[in-house]
């Protein structure tokens, strides 16, 4: 299992009251999944990512990301977590502007220490599998919004993650490139059995998932496997 | 990682180039500017020291009692012996004896009598001694309009303003009329050897430069002076070190009842200079703080705004697994090198625009010349001076502020929960 939640409860504290994000939502991820919560904006899909990334914390119920138990880790412990054995895509790419794509790629890599002929090695590897490799030391301002993003999944993925974290990453990109986005990140998933959660709202990559939640107003109403 | 930082600090133009330049300029002006005051500082005292009071000066108790009568009758005596003493025990100092005479300044037509005449005040100054570098230090080459710098003791140099209200010329003859160190009448010939311009203002318009051995002839002041002048070694004006030396010294004669002992006083002591010297001290200070919290706060929004832009990537970078501490640090080792670098670059070129104006000076003459006072020694050119703190001021504000402001900007990596600080990092 590679993420286990149990009743878990979000609540903010927002202008004198409390707003409930998610409300008492128990859900298992097994390893290899490639799925999307799925749900309008405000549903609070994005704020269970950021508690499954480690990058908020539940105001109750308990979550395991990884067979670590995420209710007591620290923030250092969590980055680390995140730093071996997740990868995270943005809708906005987040890409490091004076950096080449290949050196966009190889920043898991130095974070987590490997030599440099080994980063070579899976850099080149990262970038073959989305496509890149005739742009490997373009600049993002040189690149299109499919590219950019391809370049994105590269680096959530050079360090060979067991789960992949991606929020709204088909937003930005027309219809032809959220497709080839899609087929990259699904080629992946079957290759390397990397885990992929999205949180989407996005009709065109629904088509892809092998397994719909879908999320409304803080709790899940329906958890939907499909067989392709 | 820090190869890959610096890597994209260098790229990143908006990041490193453009900080730089504004930190190096702040800081060159910080410098100048702090150069520029202190130059003034010690132009202003320098010339009073000059001409009226050393850094500090000893006379006797009874000349200090009348000194505005110029009463040689109380001058110091065994002056040899007194100079040798002073400089074993204040060798930091440099000591120099000085005759302050009045009287009048006749000039003589063909047959004898007199053609124009005029008090004067005469400054009989050691010039001619082999050791003497009081003509450097009063850079009287420069300040030569017509003639040559004396070199024996029965010449004089003259003021412009006495030479033309007298209608003198160098290598005519004046006569001096006044009296001795023991009250007797004297007349004694000196030969104009050349006019100067002191640019120091109205004080030196009646005013006759004398070779020491010169003025104690004619004043029949045989190894006397009217005072002995201590400046000094590197002619820097340092209140609080002129005001210890003379406590130490009038310390050690405090129990004498003898009229004609030693005193020493220090500059501030010269007439009102100690108000002056204190509201010096004050303005100076209260300009430099001012500047220095201006461009300290200049320089740290330029720090938060730095910070600010980089937000998307601190998001981005934290999502990937690096440590807050981590990235909190790297952007403040970031900002210690952008500080460093400016301001190693801002001392370096304020410095060198503070020298080349310590050399040729900024002229304030018409500004000056409108002043009427004479008791205040004005220069008409201020000299900027390059000193020791000029090396190490700019790198407070340089590299200080910068990274405050960056630690301001990177406080919110610390003090907001993950998830709002992602909403905030725009991620």
């Amino acid at each position: 299992m590679i993420v286990k939640i149990k009743n878990l409860t979000k609540k903010f504290y927002i202008g004198g009251s409390f707003f409930t994000a998610l409300d008492n939502i128990s859900l298992e991820i097994k390893n290899g999944e490639f799925l999307g919560l799925v749900g309008a904006s405000g549903s609070g899909k994005t704020t269970l990512l950021n508690i499954i990334g480690g990058l908020d914390s539940p105001t109750s119920g308990e979550i395991s990301v990884l067979n670590q138990f995420m209710n007591t880790t620290s923030h250092t412990e969590r980055a680390l977590i995140r730093r071996k054995n997740m990868g995270f895509i943005f809708q906005s790419y987040n890409l490091l502007p004076v950096y080449s794509v290949y050196e966009n790629v190889e920043l898991p890599l130095i974070l987590n220490n490997i030599d440099k002929k080994s980063r070579r090695q899976k850099v080149l590897e990262a970038i073959d599998a989305v496509g890149l490799s005739d742009k490997i030391n373009s600049r993002p301002n040189q690149l299109s919004g499919g590219q950019c993003q391809r370049t994105a999944i590269a680096r959530a993925i050079v360090h060979k993650p067991a789960l992949v974290l991606a929020d709204e990453p088909t937003a930005n990109l027309d219809s032809e490139n959220s497709h080839l986005i899609m087929e990259i990140m699904k080629k992946l998933n079957t290759n390397y059995n990397t885990s992929f959660i999205f949180a989407t709202h996005d009709e065109k990559i629904m088509g892809y998932l092998k397994r719909m939640i879908h999320i409304e107003d803080g709790k899940i109403f329906k958890d939907e496997k499909i067989k392709l | 990682m820090f190869n890959f930082l610096y890597k994209g600090l260098i790229r990143d133009r908006s990041r490193s180039f453009f900080p730089v330049i504004i930190i190096t300029l702040i800081v060159t002006i910080i410098i100048f500017f702090s150069g520029f005051l202190n130059g003034v500082y010690n132009s202003l005292f320098l010339n009073t020291a000059l001409v009226n009071s050393g850094h500090v000066k000893i006379v006797t108790f009874l000349y200090n009692e009348e000194h505005q009568l110029l009463p040689n009758d109380f001058a110091l005596l065994d002056i040899d012996k007194k100079i040798s003493d002073l400089e074993k025990k204040y060798d930091d100092y440099f000591w120099t004896p000085r005759i302050t005479f009045a009287g009048l300044l006749d000039v003589p037509d063909d047959n004898g009598e007199t053609k124009s005449q005029s008090p004067t005040i005469g400054l009989g100054i050691d010039f001619l001694s082999n050791d003497s570098e009081q003509f450097k230090i009063w850079d009287l080459k420069n300040k030569l309009v017509n003639g040559r710098l004396i070199d024996k003791s029965n010449e004089i140099l003259i003021s412009q303003e006495l030479s033309n209200r007298l209608n003198l010329k160098e290598n005519e003859i004046v006569t001096f009329i006044g009296s001795t160190m023991y009250g007797g009448f004297t007349t004694f010939n000196f030969i104009v050897s050349g006019i100067f311009d002191l640019n120091i203002g109205p004080i030196a318009k009646d005013m006759i430069l004398v070779d020491l051995k010169g003025a104690r002839v004619a004043l029949d002041m045989d190894n006397a002076a009217s005072e002995i002048f201590g400046y000094d070694k590197e002619l820097l004006f340092n209140n609080d070190k002129t005001v210890e030396l003379r406590n130490n010294f009038n310390f050690e004669n405090q129990n004498s009842l003898d009229e004609f002992r030693p005193i020493m006083l220090a500059l501030r002591d010269s007439n009102q200079m100690g108000t002056l010297v204190d509201f010096s001290d004050a303005i100076i200070l209260i300009i430099l703080t001012v500047f220095l919290i201006v461009v300290t706060l200049v320089l740290w929004n330029m720090g938060i705004m730095s910070g600010l832009r980089r937000y998307g990537e601190i998001g981005m970078r934290l999502a990937i697994g690096e440590t807050k501490n981590h990235v909190f640090k790297s952007m403040i080792l970031e900002s210690i090198i952008i500080g460093t670098l400016g301001s190693f670059f801002g001392t370096i070129l304020g410095i060198s625009i503070t020298r080349y104006f310590e050399n040729i000076g900024i002229d304030y003459s018409k500004g000056i010349d409108s002043l009427s006072s004479s008791n205040f020694a004005m220069p008409n050119v201020f000299y900027p001076q390059v000193t020791s703190e000029l090396f190490y001021i700019g790198f407070i504000p340089g590299i200080l502020a910068t990274v405050l402001g960056t630690m301001l900007a990177g406080r919110a990596i610390y003090k907001r929960e993950m998830s709002q600080l992602f909403k905030e990092l725009e991620v």
